[in-house]
């Protein structure tokens, strides 16, 4: 791999010097697009492997201006990697692939990429690549959060009508585009005068800014609210109805995706894999929607129903991270089948798979990153993914795997990403059944706003659900039947969608202990709970929770997730090797566990 | 003087009929000149050494498939997913006539044919082994007509 080395892209010579990170696992195309890229007087690194680009990614926190990948290779699925570049570093992603049919590029589409191309490409479409940046960095601006008041404004003005020509009319259009007043932009440390390098200073959705959020979405219905309606409500002074919108339509996406994902592995019973791929297509419903679906979507069913009971206030769940980059969920919708759900027990087996189905889907598709980029774009806790390896085996061991961020208590806040900690809260659900109800129970179900903690609940169940996946897999399997239905079933589908759909963000306050000990038997709880020496350990830190959630750090975790690992050789043994080392890849080594400390830095950016 | 021009006209001029019958002949396409137009004063080789670096990547390409296609019973997935890295590759130096043999073999292996797969691995093979034997004498006459370039020019 080479580097061209770290530098700023020039802000005068837009877009030349853009740079950009081209990843392909074949080495002609990597060369031929570097000399392109170069042609074109981009600063081009190249990459051969999905895992080195995102740790290239990360060490060089801005450091890139554009990602190019292509979709087949071999240590990660390109739009895995599509998804955590997005979430993570927020960097407008382009796919390549040879493939050019339908299903596939929107599959990229969805997942995020900002363009498709289809090999062979030329070097004209490469050309153009900077206007994905451009646009991304139009949008940010208008993302900004500023404290200051309309002297800012001012101050903006000015500096971009004073501007170079090439952009003036951007600055222009981003500010008297505006007619609301309160648009502010922060003023930046760096010249103005290029609204192309402009840094966006994004909100943090903490998860207190995230719960009043949805309490206010809830009170309208996702479908009926507009960003105005739901400043208002949240009556957070330096909130900007920008803001909010895109929030919005973050959390629509990240719920529609969840929807998507629940209709897909809409059948506990074992819905064949063929049946998924047939939701693979576009079309993710609402949630809302599957509510109305017949009872086969269970899985979507008593998704939302959990989604809906968990107190949203367990940003624990965002933090299972599943697959935090969730296309906004109708949270609404989902809330009120997560009711509906969850006051019928009798699914409760049903609800039990489908909260395992949930997790384990979740567990599968999504990767666990324990490294949350000080930057949130999202203003959401960087979505946890884990890497998922379509192994039967995985399923359960990603649903045991899932449970355990449940627990977070919320404690993530920053770096949620709204679809992220949609995602995760259905996940989380069982989850959150299982630990919350110690935590919970004994204090108001509204989480704690203890960033730290959440955080630390997160980092550990992260680590935990990575590493454990592995070893869990078995407890789990071995417990359910159903879960291993499930797995197969949602196997092909966990590669390919983010779990979730459920809709935890349920913000109306029902307390999540309660609606989970009343619904859910006994047996299924002890299932949740029992599953797995993995959930010992758990439990065992669930223990250790004081109603504060303030659970230990998240080394802890991360001690415990190790020993687990080694103690489940047998476990570990039926892991297939790539599995394992994507895991290790990406969780890997106990030295990781010293990103926590760093995310955690970069948490609390607000 | 004139004689010299001249052989150099005489070898461009041959140079460049080889390359065209290759595109004539269907073997290149025009990913092959996107190549060509890479080629500049920093990477005076670029197409050459492209052409290389594919050929001595695609060997395990091709053993992939080979392997997969020595399975027993054959899977049909894992062997598209190598077909799908082989004929990716093989675009990327415009390798037409290989394409559509790769293309071939794709429809076979959707459809779950073995000895589909087989026979048109076999054409494959063949369109590979060929187009690398015609563009290694291309390159070389290249060569050797820069060589002549080079001798020619004045000092």
């Amino acid at each position: 791999m080479e580097t061209t080395g770290f530098s700023s892209p020039r802000p005068d010579a837009f877009p030349a010097g853009l740079r950009v990170l081209v990843v392909d696992d074949d080495p002609t195309w990597l060369k031929i697009l570097e000399k392109m890229l170069k042609k074109c007087s981009y600063e081009v690194t190249t990459c051969n492997l999905a895992r080195e680009a995102l740790h290239l990614l990360r060490e060089r926190k801005d450091g890139f201006d554009i990602v190019i990948s292509d979709v087949n290779m071999p240590d990660m699925d390109g739009f895995k990697l599509l998804e955590h570049v997005g979430l993570e570093m927020d960097l407008p992603v382009i796919m390549m692939s040879v493939d050019g049919e339908t299903s596939r590029v929107m599959k990229g589409v969805q997942h995020g990429a900002c363009d498709y191309l289809l090999k062979p490409i030329r070097m004209k479409e490469l050309r153009n690549i900077w206007q994905h940046v451009f646009r991304k960095r139009i949008h940010e601006v208008r993302d900004i959060e500023s404290h200051e008041g309309l002297e800012e404004i001012q101050m903006m003005r000015n500096c971009m009508e004073q501007s170079d020509d090439g952009y003036l009319f951007c600055g222009a259009d981003l500010i008297t585009g505006k007619k609301r007043k309160d648009v502010d932009y922060k003023q930046d440390d760096r010249q103005c005068s290029d609204p192309s390098s402009v840094k966006k200073a994004r909100v943090v959705w903490t998860f207190d800014l995230h719960q009043k959020f949805v309490k206010a979405v809830n009170q309208f219905g996702l479908d009926k609210v507009g960003p105005k309606k739901i400043l208002d409500l949240m009556g957070v002074p330096w909130l900007t109805r920008e803001n909010v919108a895109s929030h919005l339509q973050k959390y629509r996406l990240y719920l529609s995706r969840l929807q998507k994902g629940n209709e897909l592995k809409s059948s506990f019973g074992g819905m064949k894999p063929s049946d998924f791929s047939s939701k693979d297509t576009a079309g993710n419903v609402c949630l809302h929607n599957s509510s109305t679906a017949p009872q086969n979507n269970v899985a979507n069913g008593s998704y939302v129903v959990c989604g809906n009971k968990i107190p949203i206030k367990n940003v624990d769940s965002k933090i299972c991270g599943e697959d935090m980059k969730i296309a906004s969920v109708q949270m609404a919708e989902s809330k009120e089948e997560l009711i509906g759900v969850i006051t019928d027990p009798q699914k409760s087996s049903n609800s039990g798979t489908s909260l395992n189905h949930s997790f384990g889907q979740i567990g599968s598709d999504v990767r666990y990153e324990p490294k949350i980029p000080a930057q949130f774009s999202w203003t959401e806790v960087p979505p946890v993914q884990f890497k998922q390896e379509p192994k039967p085996h995985f399923q359960s061991q990603s649903w045991s795997a899932e449970v355990r961020p449940v627990q977070f208590k919320q404690e993530l806040k920053p770096h949620f990403q709204s679809e992220n900690s949609f995602s995760h809260l259905p996940l989380c659900r069982n989850h959150i059944q299982v630990d919350c109800t110690e935590p919970i129970l004994s204090h108001h179900p509204i989480p704690s706003t203890n960033e730290k903690d959440k955080r630390a609940d997160i980092r550990p169940n992260c680590s935990k659900s990575r590493s454990k996946g592995i070893g869990i897999v078995n407890p789990v399997e071995s417990k359910a039947e159903l879960f291993s239905v499930q797995s197969k079933s949602h196997l092909p589908v966990c590669q390919e969608y983010e779990p979730i759909p459920c809709s935890i963000w349920n913000t109306k306050n029902h307390s999540l202990e309660q609606i989970l000990l009343n619904d859910i038997d006994s047996s299924q709880r002890s299932l949740i709970l029992g599953t797995g020496s993995g959930f010992r350990l758990w439990d065992e830190e669930l223990q250790g929770y004081s109603p504060q959630g303030d659970f230990h750090p998240q080394n802890a975790g991360f001690e415990n997730i190790e020993s687990f690992a080694y103690s489940n050789q047998e476990l570990i043994a039926d892991i297939p090797p790539l599995l394992y080392d994507s895991w290790n890849f990406d969780f890997g080594n106990p030295s990781e566990a010293t990103e926590y400390p760093v995310m955690d830095q970069g948490l609390f950016i607000a | 003087m004139s004689n010299s021009s001249s052989r150099e006209r005489n070898l461009h001029r041959q140079l460049a009929n080889m390359k065209h019958s290759l595109f004539d002949q269907g073997y290149l396409d025009e990913q092959f000149i996107q190549l060509e137009e890479l080629q500049d004063e920093e990477n005076p080789n670029f197409v050459e050494e492209v052409v290389s670096l594919y050929y001595w990547d695609s060997v395990r390409l091709i053993q992939n498939i080979e392997q997969a296609l020595e399975q027993n019973p054959i899977d049909f997935a894992k062997l598209d997913n190598h077909m799908h890295q082989f004929k990716g590759s093989s675009c990327s130096i415009g390798a037409k006539k290989l394409k559509k043999e790769c293309t071939q073999f794709e429809k076979y292996c959707k459809t779950g044919n073995g000895e589909g797969c087989k026979r048109t691995f076999q054409q494959v093979k063949k369109e590979y082994a060929t187009l690398k034997k015609k563009l290694e004498r291309y390159f070389q006459f290249a060569r050797q007509v820069g060589c002549v370039e080079k001798a020619c020019r004045p000092k």
